[in-house]
């Protein structure tokens, strides 16, 4: 590649650099830190003023109901994670490992047709799938069951978390674990380690960083979502997106939202740089 | 192959149907569901029938948030794919001070919750007096969605053989030249892939569209405001729609997508 000398090539490098760094500065990193800058400004009769006050950092974070929702929003995240992961891997297993070439391909394939489907249409289609009266208690009914209430529970939200997560955590899984070299499966099975063991010392350690990555990903989606608790846990627990919902839409408290705002991504980013770290630490003596 | 592995491999066949039933129930039964007489479904399904789609096809607001959806989304196709070539070229041919700031300026976007991009980009955009415009949405998706546009383009480049560029400017093509008969063509698959693929981004999104666009209603705003109300079965028939133009889109991309390996330079 030649070195860039001369005005005319520097204007031609200008030309494909600049636009990025102009557009993003204009309407991505402006908005966020105006976003950060909002945090302090002051409401007065519905409309806001700028200024430098501490007054919404304090409002928000003596509340018990901002930390209530914290809580549980954290958790409830970490708990759509854990499903997410665990009812991914067995099909993920399986398509990595005893399933044919074509078959991985067209299920990939088929994997990505949700991320193209409006999710709120899910959302509303579970709902009326759900409901008292919907399609599984119905048929639940035959055998004798039910009915049983799944919306407005954690049971419900936690199904609108798998619709919007377990597509990307399943792919994720599926295409970490299918780059494994096979030749090491055989060799721990060779050497007498037991199905179970080899999923645990071989197959996780050596797809260990895939796997984290997957986890990051279906925990910011989880944390990040308000459709879910909103439509399918009827707002029981306000999440922290439900709780930037209300201040900005119904309250008018831009400056509120913006702290929660604040305060989610500044967690995502702690458990995104903390989950990043740990999978590309390199393994002792490895 | 031992029996035990046998009942073991049809378990896990069974599984993964299960869970793929469970991924593409919804999808499936709204497209049922949209064309059943009943308003609220239930098992035994009601008839056929076209109600909420004559009824979808008679309101006026639904055809004003078709086109709104069409506009938006099919300019933000054109800036983002624009801004993602321009990025993913810069990164393919040059090194440069501050390259990783510089790639996270066009990556970070979608790791952070819409919802937060949202609110930000509602009081950005009502300070500088660009709000609630259909042009303010059309901005918002394009920075959503030009990391994708640059990703589908930047692969492509990196299947690019670095002499031919070098080739090009050796037979006294300039660098524009190179740019125009070489890199460009080379990249065509890529980049019509990448229009389609952020036109179908942009097309499903609705929490930034919804806070940005004040009365200029896309059609996934106008799904999230009947949603709100009520049990609406008009929601099946237009999410129907909305899926048949979005995975028209994608096919298209996947089209683009595979051509590219077939035609190898």
């Amino acid at each position: 590649m030649p070195i860039s000398t001369g005005r005319s090539t520097k204007i031609y490098a200008l030309t494909w650099r600049l636009p990025i760094i102009i557009w993003q500065f204009f309407f991505f990193v402006g908005p966020v830190l105006f976003m950060v800058a909002m945090s302090f400004f002051l409401v007065k009769n519905y409309r806001m003023t700028e200024a430098f006050e501490f007054i919404n950092w304090y409002k928000m974070l003596t509340r018990g109901y901002f930390w209530d929702s914290y809580k549980y929003t954290i958790l409830i995240s970490m708990v759509s994670t854990v499903c997410a992961m665990g009812l991914a891997f067995p099909a993920a297993f399986a398509l990595a490992f005893s399933a044919s070439e074509t078959t991985r391909r067209w299920a990939i394939f088929l994997l990505i047709i949700p991320f193209f489907t409006s999710y709120l249409v899910r959302t509303f289609s579970w709902f009326v799938i759900l409901s008292e009266g919907g399609v599984v208690n119905a048929v639940l009914g035959h055998i004798g069951l039910g009915p049983y209430t799944m919306l407005n529970t954690h049971f419900g939200t936690l199904v609108g978390y798998m619709t919007l997560t377990l597509p990307l955590v399943l792919i994720l899984q599926t295409v970490t674990m299918s780059n494994i070299d096979k030749t090491l499966i055989e060799a721990a099975r060779n050497l007498g380690c037991k199905p179970l063991a080899t999923i645990w010392q071989v197959i996780i350690p050596l797809s260990k960083t895939g796997l984290i990555i997957a986890g990051i990903f279906c925990f910011i989606l989880s944390f990040g979502d308000f459709v879910a608790p909103f439509y399918l846990g009827g707002s029981q627990e306000t999440t922290l997106p439900i709780l930037i919902l209300d201040t900005t839409k119904s309250g008018q408290q831009w400056p509120r939202a913006a702290v929660v705002a604040i305060m989610m991504m500044a967690t995502l980013f702690a458990i995104a740089f903390t989950g990043i770290a740990i999978a590309y630490r390199k393994r002792k003596g490895a | 192959m031992m029996k035990s592995n046998h009942t073991l491999n049809v378990m896990l066949t069974v599984y993964v149907i299960l869970i793929f039933m469970f991924i593409f129930a919804p999808i499936i039964f709204s497209m049922i569901f949209s064309f059943n007489s009943q308003r609220f479904p239930t098992i035994p399904l009601g008839h056929f029938s076209t109600e909420w789609y004559q009824k979808i096809l008679a309101d006026p607001d639904v055809w004003d948030a078709a086109r709104n959806s069409l506009i938006v989304s099919s300019c933000t196709a054109a800036v983002a794919t624009f801004l993602g070539f321009c990025t993913a070229y810069s990164d393919y041919r040059y090194n440069f001070r501050f390259k990783g700031p510089y790639l996270a300026l066009i990556l970070l976007p979608p790791t952070i919750p819409l919802i937060i991009m949202a609110l930000a980009m509602l009081a950005w955009f009502s300070k500088i007096g660009m709000s609630g415009q259909i042009y303010s949405i059309i901005i918002a998706h394009s920075v959503l969605t030009a990391p994708f546009a640059m990703a589908v383009i930047r692969l492509r480049l990196s299947q690019m053989d670095p002499d031919l560029e070098a080739a090009a400017w050796n037979l006294g093509g300039s660098e524009w030249a190179t740019m125009r008969h070489v890199i460009i063509p080379f990249c065509k698959p890529a980049i019509f892939s990448g229009l389609f693929l952020t036109a179908a981004v942009s097309f499903d999104e609705f929490a930034v569209s919804w806070f940005v666009s004040g009365l200029n209603k896309t059609l996934p705003v106008m799904i999230l405001e009947i949603v709100q109300g009520n049990i609406d079965p008009q929601v099946n028939a237009i999410g129907t729609f909305v899926f048949f133009i979005s995975m028209t889109l994608v096919v298209l991309a996947q089209i683009f997508f595979a051509s590219r390996q077939m035609k190898s330079f």
